[in-house]
């Protein structure tokens, strides 16, 4: 049977499609993905999973009580270390902090703060910053000049700085936070993007829909905007890292989100002197997850970039 | 052409194959390629896009992607097998004994360089000439490739330079070491037609006067006709046909070869053009069988099981197709 | 005799440049310096000449992507040259293009039917139940099967992609489709397609080309009659297969010469050009030519030759004639 010329080139059967699959699964950064799926699974099921409550003290036992401080009655168990060590128990694996609050479980919930609010912030920055970027970038003449002058302005300012300000007058709280997140870091987004636009208004298909009589909304909606999705997605998932840190100083500083919520950067900061009496364990294991969140949101995003980018990508 | 008892390079059972997708996914771009080429010789390597006549050059000098392998086979440059080298030593031949002309100049020039030192830069590398000799030996190769006042050119920068004059200095640099063999792909194809003909011609006079081998790969049948004494026709990682340029051309041997003929505009006729129906193959998923016939008009049905062989004749020529197959065979 | 679809007189785009040193005044490229052609209903003008000569300029002009400095662009009678961007409207719908590179005139996260129906859309409302019986309609012109609408540019290999953009430009029922070096990127086994495709679309549809490319064997196979440009300027129009046999223009003469042998033994007058094309910056003065020009007279130097009429249809700017 002769393969007249307009079949698609690459005829694709399923077992084609599943070896191609396989392939591209073990080019996939194993570690960062698990990480990052293992704190978004906890995130998302901490009411399911975490063995006690967050904000509430784990009930002690008579035993425990007694053991501690002597008495049979007690309200909480403050400060207890982690299962490993002398005095601590299973049934709160990491330790209570200085309320009797159970370590691992608030280390879950708080999995949910700093995604939640690490990813809002970023998708906010993101979409405000790939408009005005767009914009900036395609329209030209002095949209691009505001834009632009706007965005450097912007990008002067220290970001935790301004941060703080802005929380100060807003107040904390979570969704502020979220909000502030947005202000600070759109103007990253806006610079990348107009820069990739020059580019891409260059190119064939969007002269072709000029010359067609498109308008420019729908050349900015259809043509461009999907195609600075790759930057987008790089920036994105390295922001995402600069979020959390940023939650978590803010949060440490006492303008993020506020007691007794359990944001791991308020954990670490209300343990800070617990620290200095031997508690280890109640700074270390927020500052543990800070680490491996971003790690793994850094480490992921750089992958994304050498993958997005032809020219790195065969190295 | 005095043939000399041993070729200036002899290429024997090439095979050179990608590796991707972590080892999942081979793409055979060089499959057992043999050919010859004389000193004095212009070679035509002709074939599309993916036929892997560029991958032949990358693995002559040993060039290669990291994820390709030269899986089999020998290159030997003047008897000696490349294959066999170790990396400094292939690093002194390539520049000294083979030298390369790629198709975009402005990518082959670093801007940040003089003319006169990238000329100078092959010489000086492999220790050949210094200070005034090698001085000389600029001015000298310039003129040689007709670069008007080659004194002021020396210290002036390829951003100052056309396209046609970017590439007769890459000449000039692949001239410099002093090569037996050099190997040109495809370098006139990003360049004006006028300023093309003015090239060819050049390395053409260039190959008389040194008597170099010249690998010439081009998709182009009518710089083969111009240029070539012998020509080899690609598809697929194969040679599919290979014989002197006025054989290709008067009595093509296999279908590819005549369809592509006949797929050309020629000037001066409105004569209908013959489309090879289907497309270029994929090399990582080629049919059974003899890879060009689902867009062989002549296919029969040994074609689509049974890859022929390359069969060569007593006159030298070697065709690989069912259809010729009733020769006198020597297996190449 | 019918009036011609497109009517270009004395087209002019010029480029202002800041001088290249501070006491120059500042210059400018003339790109595009008084040139006049005509492309009549279901014909094809083919445009030929090297980097420099100002034929993509002239087909951003023909396209109203870029304003002429000077000149009348008539198309069907009217000089959209005078017209604002505002009542360009009906034009770009009448007028198209496809552009050389397969591969970046189609935009990469659309699928091939959304990028087809695009133009259609921009111009004209439809239901979706049309628009789909037109996209295909259009899939089938070109020879590709309509369910392969919902695939990605990607894809698709150079040649299908040349075909997808010969859809859309047909999509608004262009009737003046300008093809800019629509075969050069492509493999040589499927320049013929799309050649013949071309061929076809235009006996079937009626549809004029305008065809721009520095090969000059595809161009005099496609296109009744041919003009040479360079630098700016037209030197010579004529009949495809007269212009083949009997070039007039020494510059054309170059060009064949140039163009490449279609079997080793072809006959060939050798005319080297010595050179190289000069900037359009500063063009020389008098005939443009005459720096390179292996039959200059003392005259070429000082007065510019116009186009005069030497055989029926046969038009030459040259001093020899």
């Amino acid at each position: 049977m002769a393969i007249t010329f307009d079949d698609v080139r690459s005829v694709t059967t399923n077992a084609e499609r599943a070896r191609r699959l396989f392939g591209y699964m073990r080019q996939l950064p194993m570690i960062p993905l698990f990480v990052l799926s293992l704190l978004g699974f906890v995130a998302i099921f901490a009411d399911v999973i975490a063995p006690h409550s967050e904000l509430d003290p784990v009930k002690p036992t008579s035993a425990q009580c007694q053991a501690l401080y002597g008495a049979p009655d007690c309200p909480y168990l403050e400060d207890v270390p982690p299962f490993w060590s002398e005095g601590g128990s299973l049934t709160t694996p990491l330790g209570t902090d200085f309320l009797g609050r159970d370590v691992l479980s608030r280390l879950m919930y708080g999995a949910r703060i700093s995604l939640i609010v690490a990813l809002m912030g970023t998708v906010v920055a993101g979409t405000i910053g790939t408009l005005l970027g767009v914009i900036a970038g395609y329209m030209g003449r002095w949209w691009d000049q505001v834009i632009m002058r706007v965005t450097d302005a912007w990008l002067t300012l220290p970001s935790l700085v301004f941060a703080i300000l802005l929380l100060s007058v807003r107040g904390p709280g979570m969704w502020n936070v979220v909000l502030v997140l947005a202000l600070v870091f759109w103007s990253r987004y806006s610079r990348a993007v107009r820069g990739e636009v020059l580019a891409l208004r260059e190119r064939d298909f969007v002269k072709l829909a000029e010359i067609n009589g498109i308008s420019k909304t729908r050349i900015i909606f259809r043509h461009l905007i999907p195609n600075v999705m790759n930057t987008v997605m790089v920036l994105f998932s390295l922001q995402v890292g600069v979020a959390v840190i940023i939650e978590a100083s803010l949060s440490f500083l006492g303008v993020g989100v506020p007691p007794p919520e359990p944001s791991w950067g308020l954990m670490l900061a209300q343990e800070r002197d617990a620290m200095m009496e031997g508690k280890w364990w109640l700074a270390v294991f927020p500052g543990i997850c800070i680490s491996l969140l971003v790690l793994s949101a850094n480490m992921l995003g750089d992958w994304l970039r050498v993958r997005l980018d032809p020219q790195l990508r065969n190295r | 052409m005095p043939v000399s008892t041993s070729p200036l390079l002899r290429v024997e059972g090439l095979k050179t194959h990608y590796f991707g997708f972590g080892g999942s996914r081979v793409v055979k771009a060089v499959d057992g390629v043999s050919f010859t080429v004389e000193a004095g010789e212009t070679f035509g390597l002709v074939g599309e896009s993916g036929c892997g006549k560029t991958t032949t050059c990358h693995s002559i000098v040993r060039l290669l992607s990291p994820s390709a392998k030269i899986v089999g086979g020998r290159i030997e440059l003047e008897g000696k097998n490349l294959l066999d080298l170790s990396a400094r030593e292939m690093r002194e031949v390539r520049g000294r004994r083979i030298a390369s002309i790629l198709q975009d100049p402005m990518a082959s020039l670093d801007p940040l360089f003089s003319i006169g030192n990238q000329v100078a830069e092959p010489a000086y590398y492999h220790g050949l000439l210094r200070g005034r000799p090698l001085h000389q030996r600029v001015r000298e190769l310039l003129a040689a490739v007709r670069i008007p006042s080659p004194e002021k050119r020396l210290k002036e920068f390829p951003h100052q330079m056309s396209g046609g004059m970017r590439q007769r200095i890459v000449g000039a640099i692949a001239q410099a070491g002093d090569p037996c063999l050099i190997i040109a792909d495809e370098p006139t194809t990003n360049l004006d037609v006028t300023i093309q003909l003015q090239y060819l011609n050049l390395l053409k006079e260039l190959q008389q006067a040194t008597n170099v081998g010249l690998i010439f790969v081009t998709h182009n049948l009518g710089i083969v006709a111009k240029m070539c004494d012998t020509v080899a026709v690609m598809y697929a990682g194969k040679i599919v046909e290979m014989q002197s340029v006025r054989g290709l051309f008067y009595e093509p041997r296999h279908p590819y070869t005549k369809a592509l003929l006949d797929s050309i505009p020629k000037l001066g006729t409105k004569e209908p053009l013959y489309a090879v129906p289907g497309q270029p193959p994929d090399l990582s998923a080629l049919p059974p069988g003899c890879s060009f016939h689902p867009r062989c008009a002549q296919a029969m049905e040994r074609c689509r099981t049974e890859e022929p062989p390359e069969v060569r004749d007593n006159s030298g020529r070697t065709t690989r197709c069912w259809l010729t197959q009733p020769q006198e065979a020597v297996h190449a | 005799m019918p009036e011609p679809l497109l009517e270009v007189r004395d087209l002019k785009k010029h480029f202002r440049v800041k001088g290249a040193r501070l006491w120059n005044a500042p210059g400018s490229v003339k790109a595009v310096d008084g040139i006049s052609f005509t492309v009549n209903r279901g014909e094809t003008l083919g445009l030929v000449g090297e980097s420099g000569c100002g034929k993509t300029t002239t087909s951003k002009l023909v396209l109203a992507a870029e304003r002429p400095t000077a000149g009348i662009i008539a198309f069907e009678g009217r000089d959209i040259a005078a017209l604002p961007d505002g009542q360009l409207r009906d034009y770009r719908r009448k007028v198209q293009v496809v552009f050389q590179d397969p591969f970046s005139s189609l935009s990469p996260r659309m699928r091939v039917g959304e990028i087809i129906a695009e133009p259609l859309q921009a111009h004209e409302t439809l239901s979706r139940q049309e628009l789909q019986s037109r996209v295909s309609e259009l899939f089938e012109l070109v020879g590709l099967r309509p369910d392969m609408a919902r695939l990605f540019p990607h894809e698709f290999s150079g040649g299908q992609r040349q075909r997808l953009a010969i859809a859309r430009a047909l999509s608004t029922n262009a009737q003046l489709i300008v093809l800019d070096e629509p075969v050069s990127a492509l493999d040589v086994s499927i320049r013929a397609h799309i050649i013949v495709l071309l061929e076809n679309l235009q006996e079937r549809l009626g549809v004029s080309y305008l065809f721009i490319a520095h090969d000059l064997a595809a161009v005099s196979h496609l296109s009744q009659r041919t003009a040479v440009m360079y630098l700016g300027k037209l030197v010579e129009v004529a009949d495809s297969l007269e212009l083949c046999t009997k070039p007039l223009h020494p510059y054309t003469k170059a060009l064949f010469a140039a163009s490449l042998p279609s079997h080793p033994d072809e006959a060939r007058e050798e005319i080297v050009l010595s050179g190289e094309v000069p900037s359009a910056l500063n063009p020389p003065r008098g005939c443009h030519f005459h720096p390179r020009c292996p039959f200059a007279m003392p005259r070429c130097r000082e007065d510019e030759p116009a186009l005069k009429e030497i055989s029926p249809g046969h038009t030459v700017a040259c001093h020899l004639y």
